[in-house]
């Protein structure tokens, strides 16, 4: 009789650390991404620069990856409520 | 013996605890928006409340654990239902009385199981379910939430390193909307599925519905509506407690806490575990503050914690079992009404207690002074 259900817990560890922590590090990593760019020199150079909150640094690639980022983060969050939908609602038994 | 007159008082006692379940875990899911400012308070708790109303609908596992995995159904009586949700309820306000973001599942839990004991004795509890599909993810939930969110808040820093404080802050304000959002569906999934598991657990026991089968319609509608009522009228003294007590949040840190628990409490739920989403949050919380170099942890409110956590089932217990013997010990319908009357005194009495040292959206992110309402300037001369 086994008090602990390994294949359960293996799962929520591994998807958890995927969910948890590898989704925001998408998502930190699409910031990253998206201040990329001319104007971060600028924020930079000026003085006060470390408390401006500019985001957007100005390179097109940088707005392109940080969109495809976001893009996976909310795929993903589709693909996870549907499948949680799925598994809790069974078809009822015959 | 009128069974249905019960039926209904259970019903509207399991949909009061859904209610005090609604506002003891907004905080969960809010509290680090709130704290860093991501989210104004009022905004916070309208969204929470949205959410955990969608997230009722969308997984059904964990109302089947608790209508048929704790205890044999047989041997439960609605006098016994009653009784457990007194014993929870009661938890549950007291715990919020003090600031204390304790388990309203394991209120519940605690509070049935109780009250079973005291109806039928321990061979009626179904003591694997409880230890697997309960007590084991209980303790191990924070400990991996607190993994993730080590690991998150680690990896958030590291790749944010080069931006600017205001911008690092300002992004990450943003994602903790999302976060946060996913959060509060996270909790609909996990915890207005207890209440929906009891009710059906009610039902079975009246005869109204046949061994094993799943909550009816109704019940999730008012579950889903009493648990987003409750979450946006607001735990303020929890969400102050878990938001500024226990340790100080950034933004990046607010997103990892939040991610981990999210990821945890959703998963979980998917397999049919009822969770603690308050040990998860908590446990996510401690884990950013772990992650992240130089930021102070308050062991000793995270020490009031454990020790309540650890103390709630049993306690939760005892009074469900107490609230057992009374309505016995008087008998049928009267029985239940005199607890219920007792719980509802009882509910008054701390809901007053609570107004003298009111928590509310306009001091729940004032500086933590160590006790859960901040000192009023005018009267902090009485602590000095």
């Amino acid at each position: 009789m086994s008090w602990i259900n390994l294949s359960a817990l293996w799962k929520i560890l591994v998807f958890g650390l995927l969910a948890g922590a590898g989704l925001p590090a998408l998502f930190a990593a699409g910031l990253y991404s998206l201040s990329l760019g001319p104007r971060r020199a600028q924020v930079a150079g000026a003085d006060g620069g470390a408390d401006s909150d500019v985001l957007v640094g100005g390179s097109v690639v940088g707005m392109v990856i940080a969109a495809v980022c976001v893009l996976i983060i909310l795929a993903a969050i589709g693909w996870g409520i549907y499948e949680i939908y799925t598994l809790g609602h069974p078809a009822p038994k015959k | 013996m009128s069974n249905d007159t019960i039926l209904v008082l259970v019903v509207i006692t399991a949909l009061a605890f859904d209610f005090t379940n609604g506002f003891h875990d907004t905080g969960n899911a809010m509290a680090t928006s709130i704290a860093t400012g991501a989210l104004g308070p009022r905004t916070a708790v309208a969204i929470s409340g949205l959410l955990n109303f969608v997230g009722a609908f969308l997984s059904l596992a964990v109302a089947a654990t608790i209508a048929s995995g704790l205890v044999a159904t047989a041997d439960v009586t609605l006098t016994v239902v009653a009784a457990g949700l007194a014993g929870g309820i009661i938890w549950n306000l007291l715990t919020w009385l003090f600031g204390i973001p304790s388990s309203s599942s394991h209120a519940l839990i605690g509070g049935v199981i109780g009250a079973t004991i005291a109806a039928a004795g321990g061979s009626a509890v179904l003591w694997h379910g409880l230890v697997s599909k309960v007590v084991i993810p209980a303790v191990l939930s924070p400990v991996i939430a607190a993994l993730i969110a080590a690991v998150g808040t680690w990896s958030l820093y590291r790749i944010s390193r080069s931006l600017t404080s205001g911008a690092r802050k300002h992004g990450f304000r943003i994602g903790q909307i999302g976060s946060a959002c996913m959060v509060s569906l996270a909790h609909g999934t996990n915890d207005a599925q207890k209440t929906m598991g009891v009710i059906t657990l009610a039902l079975i026991a009246n005869g109204t519905l046949a061994k094993g089968s799943q909550a009816p319609v109704w019940v999730i509608l008012c579950c889903a509506l009493a648990i987003s009522i409750g979450t946006y009228l607001g735990g303020w003294r929890v969400i102050r407690t878990l938001g500024k007590g226990l340790v100080e949040i950034e933004s990046p840190q607010g997103m990892a806490a939040e991610s981990a628990s999210a990821a945890v409490i959703l998963l979980s739920s998917s397999f049919g575990y009822s969770l603690s989403t308050t040990h998860v949050a908590t446990g996510s919380i401690i884990g950013t503050g772990l992650g992240k170099r130089g930021a102070e942890v308050r062991w000793n409110v995270a020490g009031r914690m454990a020790t309540a956590w650890v103390f709630t089932l049993p306690s939760a217990g005892l009074v469900g079992a107490a609230s057992y013997g009374i309505a016995h010990g008087i008998g049928g319908t009267a029985g239940v009404i005199v607890i219920l009357v007792i719980l509802a005194a009882l509910s008054g009495l701390i809901f007053w207690r609570s107004r003298q040292t009111k928590v509310d959206h306009n001091n729940v992110n004032a500086e933590w002074t160590g006790t859960v309402a901040p000192a009023e300037p005018a009267t902090a001369k009485a602590a000095a």
